[in-house]
């Protein structure tokens, strides 16, 4: 039986970057008063987080493939103002113009795709002139304006919460239900993993680690949707966020298709090979990320409730760095989805404790790129030891 | 550097011998975490002698010789190192390499888009306060190819040259060091049959000169071509070191010494069963895919039964390689003609998941760069050419029953690791290379193309994957098998095509085949031209 520090020492990895995060939480949660954790703060860092952790998704495929994207963050910005212009000048309605935006995403990341996969232009200088391209059509089609504002409906896409079915004042029971039946699925998924791998004769971990870590998951899922009730209930964007991490943590490590991309990156001569189409799947997974990128720029503008010509400008640094906080490496190969969520909630707690304590972005962004340095540096010193 | 200048004598060796005597390693040990890679191994190289230095992989040998140059620093070891007398200390290679021990890896350590010159005098510039003095570095260049008897303009790229040659420049750029000691780690693993030779002859020629050198080969017939003794290692001890000018020492001598038995047999016996064609290629003709007018193979006709293992002979670069992956998915080449038959019918393979899917699979020659996801685990690679087979709906990976699958395959082919979970990365290259073929058993197939499967691993896998081939032989797949080893080819093949220059230009059957008759066919052009 595995015991519990071997379990840690195989997974320190994960298991460090949330103890990190959750370090720096408590510190912060210390340091600010108890602002941090308020339930308004949190909606907050959600929501100020939110595209960054949409795009992350993306970006760790991408990275994983053994590539870079740096045009996000224009992309985002170019969406927002074809959306903006469709529906403050051209009068068209909000889930049209939603539709067609995600469209337009896709086909910049076609666009993208095609020549690092096909073309094989290496990605960094493809994405390179992208993020040119695109923040100049941006200012095109703003013609140096802001657009806005939108419709209601769409600003609830950034905004809103999901609706209360019950009406008990200032206590949200939705929100509370849902939490209760989050965790049992949870639960329940853990619980059937554990009987298939005994099914099959293989070691699981020990009846306690299950019990203690379902525990602190459960513990965890409630404490958040506990905050959230008592304030306006869970984020539009928040159930948007669980259920895209939850479906691309699922796509990467139980899907043929993860393990092709994670087979490309790692070495990607012997993934072709073996068979795999490698140029569909790196042009796919570009498309993917233009799909992203473009959900981003929605939230973004509806959150701003204004397209402006500098949206999203350095968004792609944050992204990219919260895949490298989160373990992915930069040759290719390795990479975690929960990994980069974490990563990406790193840099959100530390921007927002670090504003609420009032200091200066000079110091923040200097402070940023040493946890950065830092992460990358326990990377490579545990692969050193493990050799 | 610590060189003990005291000439402190190594006391067992006589008086007499001393000045006989430039390299003695006593008592070497070197353990690693878990493991003693060498223990109490002692070593020693006469002035003016070709050593060679055999065992199986993982003996220690490669260990030994990264103690010896310095990789391994002075006190990660216990013993003592003699080097023309002298105790040496060595701290880092360049210590090492300052006192005339050079050491040539298995992987060349060239700079592909430097010329020769660039190459030979890198860290060790022809300059004066910093400024290269080019017009003597290429005239010393031009020397040193002189004496490698490598005919090349100095400012000619490494990447433009085979690695015939580029071998040869890594041993010019050693003598441009005034290497006194060379030590070669497999140098003629990638090298095709002519090239060895001159390589071999070249070894010869520094002999006569006064350089020693130790050879670690895994190729006995060069061992004891060249060899004046023979230091076998096995599980990290010297088992024994062999003078070959007192006693005639052969082949089957040193594999007892290495694995520790007699191995009479050096292929597994094997019966054939020989049934009908099951694949076969007719008027196939490929061309280069950067240079578009060059032919890479020309109307090849070649057909594989059921049962059966056919053998393609050849030089290295006569595209044998070219041929096996145009057949496979076009992974090779272009302006692809010709047509492909399975069972009498005409079959798609135009791409590589179409062959695949047509029962045919590929092992290529390199397997670190071709064949493996070295950072991913065993599991991983092996299940990579089927995922479907162990995935829900075709899509969701059913990890459990991927591992009992893959479990299977580790006993099957006794593929030596931890656990499957193991990264491929670390296994040594007999098992690597059972990983890769468990991971195309798992796709499979009727038809196996096999290029160099036993290159670079040690007698003792070599044997279990002849085994293995036997095997599939007997289930009625049809087995092609590419190597340089012409034994190899004599020694498991049913039936032997002989490629030159793209052309089959010979076909016979092992019954009729003997080494001499394979060589003439592979020559003969050369030869008249």
């Amino acid at each position: 039986m595995k015991t519990l520090s071997t379990l840690f020492k195989s997974n320190i990895r994960e298991y460090g970057m949330l103890i990190a995060l959750i370090t720096i939480m408590i510190f912060f949660q210390y340091q600010t008063d108890g602002i941090l954790m308020r339930p308004i703060n949190i909606t907050n860092l959600v929501l100020q987080n939110s595209y960054i952790i949409v795009m992350a998704l993306g970006m760790l495929l991408i990275i994983v493939s053994g590539w870079i994207d740096l045009s996000v963050g224009s992309v985002a910005a170019f969406v927002g103002a074809i959306a903006a212009v469709m529906m403050v000048k051209l009068d068209i309605h909000w889930s049209l113009t939603m539709l067609v935006s995600l469209i337009i995403g896709a086909a910049i990341g076609a666009f993208q795709g095609y020549w690092v996969a096909y073309v094989k232009i290496p990605a960094f200088i493809v994405t390179l002139a992208g993020m040119l391209i695109f923040r100049g059509l941006t200012l095109l089609i703003l013609q140096g304006e802001a657009v806005g504002p939108f419709p209601m409906e769409f600003q609830r896409l950034s905004t809103g919460f999901i609706p209360d079915f019950f009406g008990v004042e200032g206590f949200h029971v939705t929100t509370i239900l849902i939490g209760i039946l989050l965790s049992i699925i949870l639960i329940a998924l853990d619980w059937r993993a554990r009987k298939n791998q005994q099914k099959y004769g293989f070691e699981v971990t020990p009846f306690y680690f299950f019990v203690l870590k379902n525990a602190f998951i459960t513990g965890a899922v409630m404490l958040l949707c506990f905050l959230m009730a008592s304030y306006k209930g869970l984020p539009t964007v928040m159930v948007i966020l669980s259920i895209l991490i939850t479906l691309y943590a699922f796509v990467t490590s139980q899907t043929t298709i993860g393990r092709r991309i994670y087979a490309m990156g790692g070495n990607e001569k012997a993934a072709r090979l073996s068979g795999v189409n490698t140029p569909r799947l790196l042009f796919g997974t570009f498309v993917n990320m233009g799909v992203l990128a473009a959900l981003a720029g929605l939230i973004v503008t509806a959150r701003l409730n204004t397209a402006t010509p500098k949206a999203g400008d350095g968004f792609e640094l944050d992204v990219i760095a919260a895949c490298f906080i989160g373990g992915a490496s930069a040759s290719g190969g390795i990479g975690k989805v929960i990994g980069a969520v974490v990563g990406a909630f790193l840099i959100g707690v530390m921007n927002n404790g670090m504003s609420i304590l009032g200091i200066g972005i000079d110091w923040q962004q200097t402070i940023k790129g040493l946890v950065l340095l830092l992460a990358v540096f326990f990377d490579v010193y545990n692969k050193n030891k493990s050799v | 550097m610590v060189i003990d200048l005291s000439f402190k004598t190594p006391n067992h060796q006589g008086q007499e011998n001393m000045s006989d005597v430039i390299l003695e390693m006593r008592n070497i040990t070197k353990t690693f975490p878990g493991v003693k890679a060498l223990d109490n191994v002692s070593f020693s190289v006469r002035q003016g002698e070709i050593h060679a230095l055999v065992g199986e992989n993982g003996a220690g040998k490669s260990t030994l010789m990264k103690v010896l140059s310095g990789v391994y620093p002075y006190g990660t070891y216990e013993g003592d190192i003699f080097f023309q007398g002298r105790e040496c200390r060595f701290r880092d290679i360049t210590e090492s390499e300052k006192v005339g021990l050079v050491i040539i890896h298995q992987e060349l350590a060239l700079i592909p888009f430097l010329s020769i010159t660039e190459n030979l005098f890198l860290g060790n510039e022809q300059a004066v306060g910093g400024v290269i003095d080019w017009n003597k570095s290429i005239s010393m260049t031009k020397e040193l190819l002189e004496k490698v008897g490598l005919h090349e303009s100095p400012n000619t790229l490494i990447t433009d040259m085979g690695v015939g040659k580029q071998q040869l420049v890594e041993i010019a750029k050693a003598l441009a060091k005034e290497v006194k000691l060379l030590i070669l780690d497999e140098p003629t693993a990638s090298l095709s049959e002519s090239d060895s030779e001159k390589l071999l002859e070249l070894l010869l020629q520094l002999k006569a000169q006064g350089i020693s050198s130790v050879l670690i080969s895994h190729k006995l017939s060069e061992v004891s071509k060249v060899a004046d003794s023979i230091t076998i290692l096995r599980d990290g001890a010297t088992i024994e070191t062999l003078d070959c000018h007192k006693d005639p020492i052969t082949e089957d001598r040193i594999i007892r010494g290495m694995v520790g038995r007699d191995m009479t047999h050096r292929f597994p016996p094997r019966e054939s069963n020989i049934g009908e064609i099951i694949f076969e290629v007719n008027d196939w003709n490929v061309y280069h895919p950067l240079h578009e007018d060059r032919k890479v193979s020309t109307n090849i006709n070649l057909n594989v039964r059921r049962g059966e293992v056919v053998g393609i002979a050849g030089l290295m670069g006569s595209g044998r390689t070219e041929l096996a992956m145009s057949i496979f998915g076009r992974a090779y080449g272009t302006r692809i003609s010709g047509t492909a038959y399975k069972h009498g019918k005409e079959v798609d393979i135009s791409s590589i998941d179409k062959a695949i899917a047509n029962g045919i699979a590929y092992l290529t020659e390199d397997r670190k760069a071709y064949g493996l996801v070295l950072i991913e685990e065993i599991k991983n690679n092996i299940t990579l050419t089927n995922l479907q087979a162990i995935s829900d709906a075709k899509v969701v990976i059913n990890e459990p029953k991927e591992m009992t699958v893959t479990s299977e395959y580790k006993d099957k082919l006794n593929i030596k690791c931890s656990s499957i979970l193991q990264l491929a990365v670390n296994l040594s290259g007999g098992n690597q290379q059972k990983v890769v073929l468990s991971k195309w058993l798992f796709a499979n197939p009727e038809i196996l193309i096999l290029d160099e499967p036993t290159r670079g691993i040690d007698v003792g896998a070599k044997y279990e994957i002849y085994t293995i081939i036997n095997r599939l032989a007997a289930e009625g797949k049809g087995i092609i098998l590419i190597s340089s080893e012409l034994p190899e080819i004599l020694g498991v093949c049913d039936r032997i095509y002989v490629m030159r220059e793209g052309k089959i230009v010979g076909e016979l059957p092992a019954s009729e085949a003997s080494q001499e008759l394979v060589m003439k066919y592979i020559m003969t052009q050369e030869v008249t031209a």
